[in-house]
């Protein structure tokens, strides 16, 4: 996945370059992407979590759910001690199976990178950092670019931005636009998660609006949330998001990620969740390279499935490690 | 495994236990047709037999007419929430056999699980409970201030949602004091003998239902029975001709609710991604035997290349096969006939200039099957874009102004349903006024409550079914 150069507009949009030659060009572009439907959104998500997966593709979705865990812990309280033991987690999550595969990547805030980094060598794990001041995005442009310059010198694999909700909402899309394209240069080599923040973009024809503005710019990942807002990530909003990247790639030929955060707890979420992914934006998007979810308490209950599916005895939460 | 491919995920038989052979159900309880004769009632998925069920002639119709005008003096006389208490106590006899009564309609029918389960059933309920709750404030309906009921009614119903239709007929005819013989399709006679057990274990008085089971002469005696004062029946539009000429000149009340050639109007500004999920639960929804499918696609000619690519992909995804697996999203053709019917009518599309288009997709060797189809280049005069197929098989249609999306939608006999995508709020409105239809959906399709009326206009019939209206047809208003 790294091994895919950055990609600064208009390089990030083959073919759409002009769009964003001005503020007026962007919002006409912006503006004129089909309306989404509320009821009928909520109707199709609803209609695909009725999917039941069962014995053998329960088991395989299971381990691909783990596979793209963005483990993360993202609090005040976060130490070193926590942020190690949340790597060893990552790294082999059930002590007691072995084959049990790892997670994709440890998020964590930008001071502990170095932590991180230094807990993960030599496991393919890769280490995750928020910028730009998350989550509320509220300081200077050169703050949040510093902010991400440190956290990639830190040896951050991939950073996970927030867009600036207040210019989005009250329309300023090219101020939003030229934001993401430098906080993409400044990630060098990294990989661009891009957060909507969805609870605050509110309606689904802004979320629509918010996915293309990200993606003109060079996110490599669109991310539905903070996971500190009211509302993160949900099915609809992330079947939303899953149309736009497959449409995207149709108009562009450049396939972008989905990074759905925030609430997701229960093994029958997630799966619900590959579901969508499944079956809207196709299979080419089921992999760790295009589809992750960020969470902590999932993958504990992605793992006492995953030992009921082995073992055919439900053992508890006390056979799962707390970390 | 190296591909999300979803493992077969059955729903259990076991919870139904369909006996070897049924009888019909006149003043309340089973018994053989009076000359003994049978036939089978066949799984369209794996043509397994089901069960034998009792084939109703003359002098069954006569003693199910003459079981319900027996019953129907008390019945009547009963005070209303005394009657809607009935209706109370099935509507939820039916929730609880729920599970079970969705398994029954999938095996007789061959619709997939997922839509008996979450779309039948939970209607079926619902149509009850609402009309229990009319059943005492009938003075209030805006029918006078004591609205009588007609008497006997005789209500046959089609097999493309058995036991919908039955709630349809039955719950309305109850509610307003009536008492019914019902005979349900040849195809789908178990859900209704189900039924009937559940009136018996709501306390139903006797010959207040009775369903006799049989074919299209058991309805044909039914209808023409002389005891009978009202008659509704759903079906095909041929059937309810012949059952009005039947009908003329007697003192029958009559409701018909028929066939339909709905158009569903997709403009450049409609929400696409919303509008190609409603062009699929238009069409593809119970394999298109629905009387109100959106049957033909009218998309603006600026939006008609990117809406049926977003089509095509959107039906290589949908899952045909096995109606029992929760998964399966198109389930199996009802009957042979109704698919020689399909492929005759699919076949003449195709003779006739319009391109054929289906995903690639695998359909059982065992039972009646049809891929769901999709026929582009249809004009107006193409048999496809005129007739009824009642199956999985959508003809695509453009148009360039709204003026002409009107023209083309109306330019049918049929006028039972509609569909409209735009965001435009006032385009709605106006296409609404101008569409000859009798139900309109914006920005949705083959959405139904029993609080809506239900109903057509020219040849998909007349009368209503459903809401306040629907009670009208079995009052003396």
């Amino acid at each position: 996945m790294l091994s895919r150069p950055p990609s600064p507009s208009p390089a990030a949009a083959p073919g759409l370059a002009d769009v964003t030659a001005s503020d007026a060009a962007l919002r006409r572009f912006l503006h004129g992407l089909p309306g989404v439907d509320a009821v009928g959104l909520d109707a199709r998500a609803a209609t695909l979590r009725t999917r039941s997966i069962k014995t053998t593709s329960k088991a395989f979705a299971i381990d691909l759910a783990i596979r793209m865990i963005d483990l993360t812990t993202l609090e005040g309280a976060d130490t070193p001690g926590k942020v190690r033991s949340l790597c060893a987690k990552g790294a082999a999550p059930d002590p007691t199976d072995r084959d049990t595969p790892a997670v994709a990547a440890i998020c964590v805030y930008p001071d502990l990178v170095t932590t991180a980094v230094q807990a993960l060598r030599g496991t393919g794990i890769k280490v995750a950092s928020v910028a730009t001041a998350f989550p509320a995005g509220r300081a200077a442009r050169d703050v949040k670019l510093a902010d991400t310059r440190q956290a990639v010198a830190d040896g951050a694999d991939e950073i996970d931005m927030v867009i600036d909700r207040g210019a989005f909402l009250s329309g300023r899309y090219l101020a939003v636009f030229e934001e993401i394209a430098a906080v993409r240069e400044a990630c060098g080599g990294a990989h661009l998660k891009v957060i909507l923040e969805n609870g605050e973009l509110a309606t689904y024809d802004a979320i629509r609006r918010a996915s293309w503005l990200a993606m003109l710019a060079g996110a490599d990942f669109i991310k539905t949330s903070t996971g500190k807002v009211g509302v993160n990530a949900t099915p609809p909003n992330t079947l939303l998001m899953l149309e736009a990247v497959r449409d995207f790639r149709a108009a562009t030929g450049r396939q972008v990620g989905v990074k759905a955060a925030g609430g997701i707890r229960t093994t029958k979420d997630a799966l619900a969740y590959l579901v969508l992914v499944n079956e809207t934006a196709g299979p080419d998007w089921l992999s760790p390279d295009w589809f992750r979810l960020g969470a902590s308490s999932l993958l504990n209950d992605l793992l006492m499935q995953r030992q009921k599916l082995r073992t055919g005895s439900y053992s508890g939460p006390d056979y799962v490690t707390v970390d | 495994m190296s591909t999300f491919e979803y493992a077969p995920a059955p729903e259990s038989r076991a919870v139904v236990d369909i006996a070897p052979s049924h009888g019909l159900f006149i003043g309340g309880e089973f018994r053989p047709a009076a000359d003994g004769k049978v036939f089978k009632t066949v799984s369209p998925a794996s043509e397994e037999v089901l069960s034998e069920v009792a084939w109703a002639g003359e002098a069954d119709v006569d003693a199910a007419v003459a079981a319900a005008r027996a019953a129907f003096p008390a019945w009547s006389a009963l005070p209303g929430a005394e009657r809607g208490k009935y209706l109370f106590r099935i509507a939820r006899l039916l929730q609880e056999h729920s599970r079970e009564l969705a398994v029954l309609e999938t095996l007789d029918n061959g619709k997939p699980i997922r839509e008996s389960r979450d779309v039948d059933l939970p209607l079926v309920a619902a149509h009850f409970f609402y009309y229990a709750g009319w059943a005492d404030k009938l003075r209030y309906a805006g029918f006078g201030d004591a609205p009588r009921p007609l008497g006997v009614a005789a209500q046959v119903i089609p097999w493309n949602f058995p036991l919908l239709m039955l709630a349809w007929k039955i719950a309305p005819a109850l509610a307003t004091g009536n008492t019914v013989v019902l005979k349900p399709a040849e195809t789908t006679p178990l859900t209704a003998l189900r039924f009937a057990e559940i009136c018996v274990q709501a306390g139903l008085p006797a010959g207040v239902v009775n369903i006799v089971t049989g074919d299209g002469a058991t309805g044909a005696a039914l209808v023409g029975h002389e005891g009978v004062d009202k008659v509704a029946f759903t079906g095909s539009t041929e059937v309810g001709r012949a059952i009005a000429r039947t009908v003329a000149g007697t003192r029958k009340k009559l409701t018909l609710e028929l066939g339909g050639k709905a158009a569903n109007i997709v403009f450049d500004d409609a929400p696409l991604d919303q509008a190609v999920e409603g062009v699929v639960n238009g069409i593809f929804f119970n394999q298109g035997h629905v009387c109100c499918a959106g049957s033909r696609l009218l998309v603006q000619e600026s939006v008609a290349d990117e809406l049926l690519d977003a089509l095509k992909r959107r039906m290589a995804t949908l899952r045909v096969g096995d109606p029992l697996d929760k998964n399966t999203d198109v389930g199996a053709i009802n009957s042979a006939a109704q698919l020689a019917r399909i492929e005759e009518l699919t076949a003449a599309g195709e003779a006739e200039g319009a391109e054929r288009w289906s995903p690639p997709c695998e359909l059982p060797s065992t039972g009646y099957w049809f891929a769901p189809t999709l026929f582009t280049g249809v004009t107006q005069a193409h048999r496809v874009a005129r007739e009824e197929i009642f199956g999985p098989v959508l003809s695509v249609l453009t148009f360039r102004t709204p003026d002409e999306a009107v023209a083309k939608a109306n330019n049918t006999p049929y006028g039972l349903s509609a569909g409209i995508w735009t965001e435009k709020g006032s385009r709605i409105l106006w296409m609404a006024n101008r569409l000859r239809a009798g139900v309109i959906w914006s920005n949705t399709f083959n959405k139904f409550d029993p609080t809506s009326p239900f109903g057509g206009y020219r040849e998909s019939g007349y009368g209503r079914e459903g809401g306040r209206h629907g009670l009208e047809a079995y009052l003396d208003a």
